[in-house]
C-alpha cells in the first residue's frame, strides 16, 4: 500500500508555478529519494506533503487520508537544519518532542548521553536528530539530506538506521543534492522546473544522457580550448568530461586548437543527468530519460 | 612550483588537530581534502592560507598576496553589492580598478546581471560564485577554498567547479575541501582526512587499488560490523580477499581504511 500518495500535485505562486502536476507515492517499506536543482520545486513538494502548504490543485494522500494534525502524528520529520534544541541535552530533546506526541521519550543514541547538543560533534547530532525523528513510530520519514557533512563511515551507519526503519514497514522519502545519498535509495525522483522529468534507479534516471571524455596529456590546454569556444567543461581528475556536447564539436574544437586527445562518449554521471535536467528546465524541457513526465 | 605541507602537526592547547599530514598541492591542478565533521579540513586550510602556524613540521606558500582564501559560507560584505565587493577586493589588492578581470569574472559566472544586488540578497549558489570570484580576483598563484559548494544545488555546483577548473588550467595551485566524496573524483589528488589523520591519500582513479583485502556485495553480510549498506544490499569488507570481489570506488576504500583504523562511530 502507498503511505504517500501524491497525484497531478501543482502548486502556484502568482504566475509562478512552483511544483507542476507532480505524481509520486512511496509505498511501506520503500526509500525515495527526491532529487533536483534549486528551484526545482523540492521544497515547495515537501511542503505541500507535510500539510504546510495547500496545493493550487491535484491531491495528498497520506495514509489514504487528506493530511491533517491525525496525519501528522505519524510523520517523522528531519529538516536540513535538523530541529535540534541546542541548549538542550539529548535527553531534553527526546523528552520535549515525546511529549509533543504523547508518546514516551527514547533513550539518547550512542555518543550523546553527557552535554548539550550544541558542543556535539555533527555525526552524534545527526543520529540524535534521527531518534527524535523516530520515537513516536511514524509511517512516513521525511529526511532533508539527512547525512550532510559527516565522515563516509558515519554517513553509511545512519543509512543502517534508516534502512531498519523501512524494512520495518515505514515509507521514506529524502531530498538530496548529493549522490552519496542518492544512491542509497531504492527509487529516484528527478525533478525540473517543477515537474517529474525522470524516476527510477540511478541507471533509469542517467538513461541515453552520455557525456564526452576527453583524454589528454594537456587537460589544461584542452579544458581552455573548450571552454574558449564555449562547451560546458568538467574536469575529473585529468580527464575534461562536457555532458551533452557532441563528439566531433568537441574534436574539431581541440583540432583547432592544435590539442592532441582521444575522444570517447561514456554514460553521463547522476550528477551530471541532474545537471542536463536542470538547464533544460523549463515549460517544454526535453526529459533527461527514465520515465519521462508522468507514469 | 609545488605548495604544501610535510610532517605537519597542529596542536590547540593539549588538542591535536593535525598530526602527521604530508600534502603537496601542485600549480595548475585541484587537490581535494575530503572529511567529516571534525576531521581537521579547515585547520590544514587555515594552514595553507598562512593563518594557523605550524606546530611541527614544513609548511611551503606563496607570497600572501599571491594566495587566495575563501572560508566556509563566506560570500563577500553582505551589505556591499557584488560589483562593490570586486571593486573593494580589487583595491585592497592594488589592482587597477577597471581591471578587466572584474568583467570577465561577472560574464564567466552569470553575476554580470546581478552587479548591483547585494551579497546578502543573492541566492546560495550566486554568493558562492561571488566568494570564489573575490578569491580568484588577484590572479593568486594558490587558491585555498574551504567546502566551497556545501549546502549548493549540483547545477549551481557544477558551475562553481567549472569556475575553479578554469584556474586551475591557467596555472593556479587551487586546494579544496569538501565533505562529500563523489566531489574528490574531480580532483587530481584527494587526502581523505580522518581526527586529524591521514585516512586515504592518492589520485582518485588509483586509491582504489590500495583496498587492503577485497569488497563484496551481499544480501546478508556474515560480519555486521565490516558491513555497510549500499541501497537494499549490503556490502562487506573481506580482510583475507574474496574470489567474488566487485571493484570498489573511493566511498568503499574510504569506509574500508576507517573499519581498519578502528573509526566507528566518530565525526
Amino acid at each position: 500500500m502507498s503511505l504517500l500518495e501524491a497525484r497531478s500535485l501543482t502548486r502556484r505562486f502568482g504566475s509562478f508555478t512552483a511544483v507542476d502536476g507532480v505524481d509520486l507515492t512511496v509505498d511501506g517499506g520503500e526509500i525515495v529519494g527526491v532529487l533536483g536543482a534549486n528551484g526545482a520545486g523540492k521544497t515547495t513538494l515537501m511542503r505541500m506533503i507535510l500539510g504546510l502548504l495547500r496545493p493550487s490543485s491535484g491531491t495528498v494522500l497520506l495514509f489514504g487520508r487528506p493530511p491533517s494534525r491525525g496525519t501528522r502524528r505519524s510523520i517523522g520529520y528531519v529538516p536540513q537544519g535538523m530541529g535540534l534544541y541546542r541548549d538542550l541535552t539529548a535527553a531534553e530533546n527526546l523528552a520535549f518532542a515525546a511529549a509533543a506526541f504523547g508518546v514516551p521519550a527514547g533513550p539518547p543514541p550512542p555518543g550523546t548521553e553527557t552535554g548539550l547538543v550544541g558542543r556535539m560533534p555533527l555525526g552524534p547530532q545527526r543520529r540524535l536528530a534521527f531518534a527524535v525523528a523516530r520515537q513516536h513510530h511514524p509511517r512516513l520519514l521525511v529526511l532533508d539530506e539527512p547525512t550532510s557533512g559527516v565522515a563516509p563511515l558515519t554517513r553509511v551507519r545512519l543509512w543502517d538506521q534508516i534502512r531498519e526503519q523501512a524494512a520495518a514497514g515505514a515509507a521514506i522519502l529524502v531530498t538530496t543534492h548529493y549522490m552519496d545519498e542518492a544512491r542509497q535509495a531504492d527509487r529516484l525522483v528527478l525533478l525540473a522546473g517543477g515537474r517529474v522529468v525522470g524516476e527510477g534507479r540511478e541507471q533509469d534516471i542517467v538513461g541515453e544522457a552520455t557525456a564526452v571524455v576527453v583524454h589528454t596529456g594537456d587537460w589544461s590546454g584542452a579544458f581552455a580550448a573548450l571552454e574558449a569556444a564555449g562547451l560546458a567543461a568538467s574536469l575529473a581528475g585529468r580527464e575534461v568530461r562536457l555532458p551533452g556536447a557532441g563528439p566531433d564539436e568537441v574534436r574539431r574544437t581541440l583540432a583547432a586548437a592544435g590539442v592532441a586527445a582521444d575522444i570517447t562518449s561514456a554514460p553521463a554521471t547522476l550528477e551530471e543527468a541532474m545537471v542536463l535536467a536542470g538547464a533544460g528546465a523549463g515549460p517544454g524541457a526535453a526529459a533527461v530519460g527514465g520515465v519521462p513526465g508522468a507514469r | 612550483m609545488t605548495w604544501g605541507v610535510a610532517g605537519l602537526a597542529v596542536w590547540f592547547g593539549a588538542r591535536c588537530a593535525l598530526e602527521g599530514i604530508d600534502l603537496e598541492v601542485p600549480e595548475g591542478q585541484i587537490t581535494a581534502v575530503v572529511g567529516g565533521d571534525g576531521a581537521g579540513k579547515s585547520t590544514l586550510l587555515r594552514v595553507m592560507a598562512g593563518l594557523v602556524p605550524p606546530s611541527r613540521g614544513a609548511v611551503r606558500l606563496p607570497d600572501r598576496r599571491q594566495l587566495g582564501y575563501l572560508p566556509t559560507r563566506a560570500g563577500g560584505f553582505g551589505d556591499l553589492t557584488v560589483e562593490e565587493n570586486l571593486e573593494f577586493v580589487a583595491s585592497a589588492a592594488r589592482l587597477h580598478r577597471s581591471t578587466p578581470r572584474v568583467d570577465e569574472l561577472l560574464q564567466r559566472t552569470g553575476l554580470a546581471s546581478f552587479r548591483r544586488r547585494l551579497a546578502r540578497d543573492l541566492s546560495g549558489g550566486m554568493r558562492q560564485k561571488l566568494g570564489v570570484s573575490l578569491a580568484l580576483l588577484p590572479s593568486p598563484r594558490l587558491l585555498v577554498l574551504d567546502e566551497p559548494t556545501t549546502g549548493i544545488d549540483p547545477v549551481s555546483r557544477s558551475d562553481l567547479w567549472r569556475l575553479i577548473a578554469a584556474a586551475a588550467a591557467q596555472g593556479t595551485a587551487v586546494l579544496a575541501s569538501s565533505a562529500y566524496l563523489d566531489e574528490a573524483e574531480r580532483a587530481a589528488w584527494v587526502l581523505v582526512l580522518h581526527e586529524g589523520r591521514t585516512l586515504v591519500a592518492g589520485p582518485p582513479a588509483e586509491v582504489t587499488g590500495t583496498l587492503p583485502g577485497a569488497v563484496v556485495e551481499v544480501d546478508a553480510p556474515a560480519d555486521p560490523a565490516r558491513a555497510w549498506r549500499r541501497g537494499s544490499r549490503w556490502r562487506e569488507w573481506r580482510p583475507e580477499g574474496d574470489p567474488a570481489a566487485v571493484a570498489p570506488g573511493l566511498e568503499d576504500v574510504v569506509i574500508v581504511a576507517s573499519l581498519a583504523a578502528g573509526a566507528e562511530g566518530a565525526g
